[in-house]
């Protein structure tokens, strides 16, 4: 289970550019729960997953991951138990490293990086394999740069290495705005299986509400740092991307 | 003629650490460390400092590693933990090791003939006492240069290598992998530093004497070197580029590690160097023309220094 606990964030503190995001925001997200959440610019859903993930610090407020409060936790620390994938599929991905010694480094995750073999030679089928089911004809591209592949191969490979090891929870920061449309559905379907497969709580930072819609059990619409849609279980599942269009017109600007 | 092409090779391979060093954190870490220009000397000075009390030369090999190790841990903690820009990090590193240098061993301190160097020690004379005393310090140089690349070459390929490779390729896939970035950087720039007084203790003892500017121009000279070395080795992995060949011969010489293109690198630029001063250029214009030669480098390869990370 991730609770935050009434969160404050103000940005640029002490000067004119004085902005409060969050106020007393507070969210539980349970455990199994695949959460997507839709926002306009500058709505808070970015600043959201960093909170969580500590790549920003909350200013008061506790954020707790199974009971246990996490806020003094550093971002590395967090990243034990998380798995992220962000929009720049440069970001979850080492370019000049081959993709064999990338997927060697995400199995290695939670282990001592010491002085043994960084390749794991034993593990190379099962990575071919787990490329092979993406479908997108990487498993005979093992010793070739991550930098030298497309950018929805990349982002597959992310996500692949972003779940290698045992997580507990995943982290979707718009991970499919920069992919075309049919790349966009493949890394949409496997995002779902892994989540699914993996029993893990994720949270999905989308623009596109289709996807927003169509996956995951609850939706949230973030604006100006507050919940201000949270559809669950059947309600969710009414829920249409044309209703959600109109109910986002209707915000304030 | 000979002669000048053989010292040309031995300062090519004394200087081949200094250049391991830079190419550890200018292109893997891409952390341009200044505090080679301190951490140099130091190595020298420790030599030197040892050397004059009766130590065994080659206990100064590791005890200088050791000084630059602990050089590269100042800059770091300094970049890492106080948050100070990298660039100037080193740069309080190298001012504070002027003064330490000075207080280790003075302004220049000479080890007199009668003391042994690595070059005369016992050890060497046993292994390569049939060679001249130029031919001794090729051997031990090459011996030492290569020994360098090799465990280097086997270090980038452990999980401690990979995971240094990542913080200067991505530093974020380092925290999504719950390492912290920091400590790789202070790892990377402790091995560097090593590297680099281990150049200095070797410089040393070749020269039989530490002087406090020996430093000046080291980090300019890696630098040169390792973009010399990566020029190289990009032109020359696109020779083979076309050829579609499975042959495991022709792949092996396809694709040489970057340790061994900067090897190179290093050699080349002393050459460069060696023929500067053929020319006639006299010994205090040296940093003047290494500094000319080094904008040269950085123009006809077409990278004004941006990151030239390759690993």
């Amino acid at each position: 289970m991730l609770e935050l606990r009434h969160i404050t964030k103000i940005y640029n503190p002490g000067t004119t550019t004085e902005h409060c995001l969050f106020k007393d925001f507070s969210l539980t997200v349970p455990d199994g729960q695949f959460v997507s959440i839709v926002g306009g610019n500058g709505s808070g859903k970015t600043s959201l997953l960093n909170l969580i993930c500590g790549s920003i610090a909350a200013d008061s407020g506790e954020i707790c991951m199974d009971n246990q409060p996490i806020t003094a936790l550093r971002e590395h620390q967090r990243c034990a138990v998380i798995g992220r994938v962000y929009q720049d599929s440069s970001a979850g991905t080492a370019p000049h490293l081959s993709v064999l010694e990338n997927l060697s480094l995400a199995d290695c995750k939670g282990q001592r990086f010491g002085l043994r073999r960084g390749i794991r030679k034993e593990r190379i089928d099962d990575y071919r394999r787990e490329l092979r089911s993406l479908d997108l004809g990487l498993e005979d591209k093992l010793d070739v740069p991550i930098g030298a592949l497309s950018g929805g191969q990349r982002q597959a490979i992310s996500l692949l290495m972003a779940t290698m090891t045992p997580l507990r929870f995943l982290i979707l920061d718009e991970h499919t705005a920069a992919l075309d449309p049919k790349t966009a559905d493949i890394m949409m379907a496997l995002t779902d299986k892994v989540v699914r497969e993996k029993k893990l709580t994720a949270m999905m930072v989308t623009h596109n509400l289709r996807y927003a819609v169509e996956y995951g059990d609850r939706l949230l619409m973030l604006d100006q740092g507050q919940v201000v849609l949270d559809r669950i279980g059947g309600e969710k599942t009414a829920t249409t991307a044309e209703s959600i269009l109109s109910h986002f017109q209707t915000l304030s600007r | 003629m000979t002669d000048l092409l053989v010292s040309t090779l031995l300062q090519g391979l004394i200087y081949a650490m200094v250049t391991y060093g830079v190419y550890i954190t200018y292109s893997i870490l891409d952390f341009p460390d200044l505090g080679v220009d301190g951490t140099f000397p130091l190595g020298a000075a420790v030599t030197a400092v040892l050397l004059t009390r009766g130590v065994n030369p080659f206990l100064t090999l590791p005890v200088s590693m050791a000084a630059g190790a602990l050089a590269g841990l100042l800059t770091g903690f300094i970049h890492v933990h106080l948050k100070v820009r990298n660039l100037l990090a080193g740069i309080i590193t190298m001012t504070a090791l002027f003064s330490i240098n000075l207080q280790l061993a003075g302004s220049s301190l000479a080890i007199g003939r009668e003391i042994d160097t690595i070059f005369t020690a016992p050890a060497t004379m046993a292994l390569f006492g049939g060679l001249t005393l130029t031919g001794r310090k090729l051997a031990v140089t090459l011996v030492l240069a290569i020994l360098a690349k090799l465990l280097l070459d086997l270090f980038f390929r452990t999980r401690a290598g990979l995971l240094l490779r990542a913080a200067g390729d991505n530093p974020t896939l380092v925290a999504s992998l719950g390492k912290d970035v920091g400590n790789v950087k202070l790892g990377g720039l402790m091995l560097s530093n090593a590297l680099v007084a281990l150049g200095g203790s070797l410089a040393c003892q070749e020269l039989r004497s530490f002087y406090a500017t020996m430093g000046t121009g080291q980090l300019v000279y890696g630098l040169a070197a390792v973009i010399i070395g990566i020029s190289l080795l990009r032109f020359y992995t696109g020779l083979f580029h076309t050829c579609r060949t499975s042959s495991p011969l022709v792949r092996f010489f396809s694709s040489p590690a970057g340790t061994t293109a900067v090897l190179v690198g290093s050699i080349l630029y002393k050459l460069c160097i060696q023929v500067v001063l053929s020319m006639g250029l006299r010994a205090d214009l040296l940093n003047l023309a290494t500094a000319g030669l080094f904008l040269l480098v950085l123009v006809l390869s077409g990278r004004k220094g941006e990151a030239i990370i390759h690993a």
